[in-house]
């Protein structure tokens, strides 16, 4: 955009207030870079940063009937935090919470995520060394052949184990066509195992490359030292592979990890009632409970809950190492 | 050392296949249900039949939603393209101060869970701009998710060619328009194309934040959605998720075949 206006500037006169701007930019290279960023920029403030302190502002905001009150109140934050004497019982946790089933649903949809996570690093780890140190001839139709998937409907991945576990699914009728059980398995569907098969098979895409570029990145020279210094191809891996591909390992989980606690279209696919996660209760305040500043607040709680695990997470590990790893 | 490390290779190579089947194996039951002859999808397969197809053709709704997708992807993966592109191009090419967290601000769209975004925008359009949800507004929320895509694309791509071919030119006497119509932009017209295939498929696959910001035209991810309850629908939607899978695996497969034209 400046190089337009520059060559259109060398001909017809401008004001003295653009010349102005335009020595200005033409003197300070990073000034110049601003400006070439700030469309991108603005649209993503407007896009995600207004509509996020909207969201907070409505969050202490109140449903009335069908109108909203607009006055501030902590209303909504209590709804969720509300004490109560009794608790309620979740994995044997007790909860002494008026509604429980917020914190609940939230402390599930996390460990769920937690779990499919572990899956998904679990089986992208080796298939990322596979492409990484295995694969010699015709790579990048393998990296293609990897990618591809992550770019096509999520929808439609996640339909597909429907239709794989469902009661009268691809599972139990292929089952039943080879004979092997009599009547359909019915714990297949709509519980939350289901639920972390689907994550784990909707999100490897994503984790595999972090993963992969890591260990790609990885000097040979060293793996050729720990060998020559007698290490087994088990010791050489813990001690030299593993700890250098740390940072694949952790961007690929947190990759994963962050956006499935808000995950909406697996739980309701093939989740059930039993698999249930945080995302299916701020739709149904949203739309069917049409109560939207609470929906807001439950939100504004899964962001923080998310962002406090995640920072927790990072300084757990150590910036210093994580640096160290880097270099 | 080969030797020696022969039978862990094959234990990779068979985990390489496994994952490799996990990974394709869900999503090639649709096209396989797809022509399958019953309404019901399960095993045993009955036989071959083409009528899920036609059925899919002549659904008003279906082509109608189908119109629709195609007009948001095109005006979204335009748009972020040039955003993207523009964005690339100021990280690449001016030492920012900052850059790490302003690409990674770009970037935040891509975390944060769908349903919070999209329920935060339907706020901010209904409840502050007071504007009616429309093809307009899910096409502002695929915007937001596109470009990041496109910034990253377009970042790998220009930083796979040297600075100094834009420096020879100025210095050879180009004006710096002739010098982006000739030197960059020829160059990054692979990853300009990548990008452009990329933020379509996703804006055309792309279901939640469609699903919250739309008005009273549907997408076609709306409709595979809302026709997933009625069971008489299913063999329909098979097929036309297998026309969907059929064409994204192309432009994706187009789109890195381009974004890695001519990088060493």
């Amino acid at each position: 955009m400046v190089t337009a206006s520059d060559r259109v500037g060398a001909k017809v006169s401008q004001p003295a207030s653009w010349r102005r701007v335009k020595a200005w930019l033409h003197r300070h290279a990073s000034a110049r870079g601003y400006f070439l960023l700030s469309p991108t920029l603005l649209i993503v403030i407007g896009l995600m940063v207004a509509p996020l302190v909207t969201m907070i502002g409505l969050s202490f905001a109140t449903q009335r009937y069908l109108a909203i009150d607009y006055s501030f109140s902590l209303k909504n934050y209590w709804a969720i935090f509300e004490p109560a004497a009794k608790p309620a019982y979740y994995l044997g946790i007790p909860f002494y919470l008026h509604k429980p089933i917020y914190v609940i649903l939230l402390l599930k949809s996390i460990l769920i995520s937690l779990v499919a996570t572990v899956v998904v690093v679990l089986i992208s780890y080796p298939m990322a060394y596979f492409l990484a140190f295995r694969v010699k001839k015709h790579k990048l139709t393998w990296i293609i052949l990897i990618t591809v998937p992550f770019w096509t409907s999520y929808l439609l991945r996640v339909f597909a184990w429907k239709i794989i576990l469902g009661y009268n699914g691809v599972i139990n009728s292929g089952l039943l066509s080879l004979g092997l059980v009599d009547q359909p398995i019915e714990v297949l569907l709509y519980n939350t195992p289901a639920v972390i098969i689907t994550l784990a098979h909707a999100w490897t895409a994503v984790a595999l490359l972090p993963i992969y570029v890591s260990l790609e990145k990885i000097d040979r020279s060293l793996l050729e030292v720990a060998s020559d210094l007698g290490a087994t191809g088990f010791q050489r891996f813990v001690d030299v592979t593993l700890p250098l591909s740390l940072p694949g390992i952790i961007a690929a989980g947190l990759l994963v990890f962050i956006p499935t606690v808000g995950d909406y279209i697996t739980p309701t696919l093939v989740g059930g009632t039993n698999g249930i996660m945080i995302g299916n209760v701020v739709q149904s305040l949203f739309t069917k409970g049409s109560n939207a500043p609470l929906a807001a607040a439950v939100s504004i709680v899964v962001i923080a809950a998310i962002t406090i695990l995640v920072c927790l997470f990072l300084w757990g590990i150590g910036p210093d190492r994580l640096r160290r790893q880097k270099a | 050392m080969k030797a020696v490390m022969r039978p862990r290779i094959d234990l990779l190579a068979v985990f390489a296949g496994l994952y490799l089947v996990f990974l394709y194996g869900p999503v090639l039951l649709l096209p396989l249900f797809s022509f399958n002859d019953s309404i019901f999808v399960s095993f045993p397969l009955k036989g071959f039949t083409l009528k899920w197809y036609s059925q899919m053709i002549e659904n008003a709704a279906l082509r109608a939603a189908f119109a629709n997708s195609v007009k948001v992807g095109i005006s979204v993966s335009v748009i972020s393209t040039i955003l993207g592109t523009l964005a690339a191009k100021a990280v690449t090419r001016y030492n920012l101060p900052y850059r790490g967290a302003i690409v990674g601000f770009i970037m935040l769209p891509l975390l944060m869970p769908s349903i919070i975004l999209g329920i935060a925008l339907l706020i901010l359009v209904i409840n502050v701009l007071n504007i009616e949800p429309s093809l307009y507004t899910i096409a502002a929320g695929h915007v937001l998710i596109c470009v990041p895509f496109s910034m990253l694309v377009m970042i790998s791509r220009l930083e796979g060619f040297d600075k100094s071919f834009e420096e020879a030119s100025l210095d050879l006497g180009a004006s710096a328009w002739s010098t982006f119509w000739r030197i960059t932009f020829p160059l990054a017209l692979p990853g300009i194309v990548a990008s452009l295939l990329l933020c379509f498929t996703t804006s055309f696959d792309e279901f939640l934040l469609a699903f919250f910001l739309a008005g009273n035209q549907a997408t076609l991810p709306l409709v595979i959605f809302s026709q997933l309850r009625l069971p008489s629908q299913l063999p329909s939607v098979l097929a036309l998720g297998s026309c969907i899978l059929m064409a994204s695996f192309i432009i994706v497969l187009f789109s890195e075949r381009a974004r890695r034209r001519g990088v060493p």
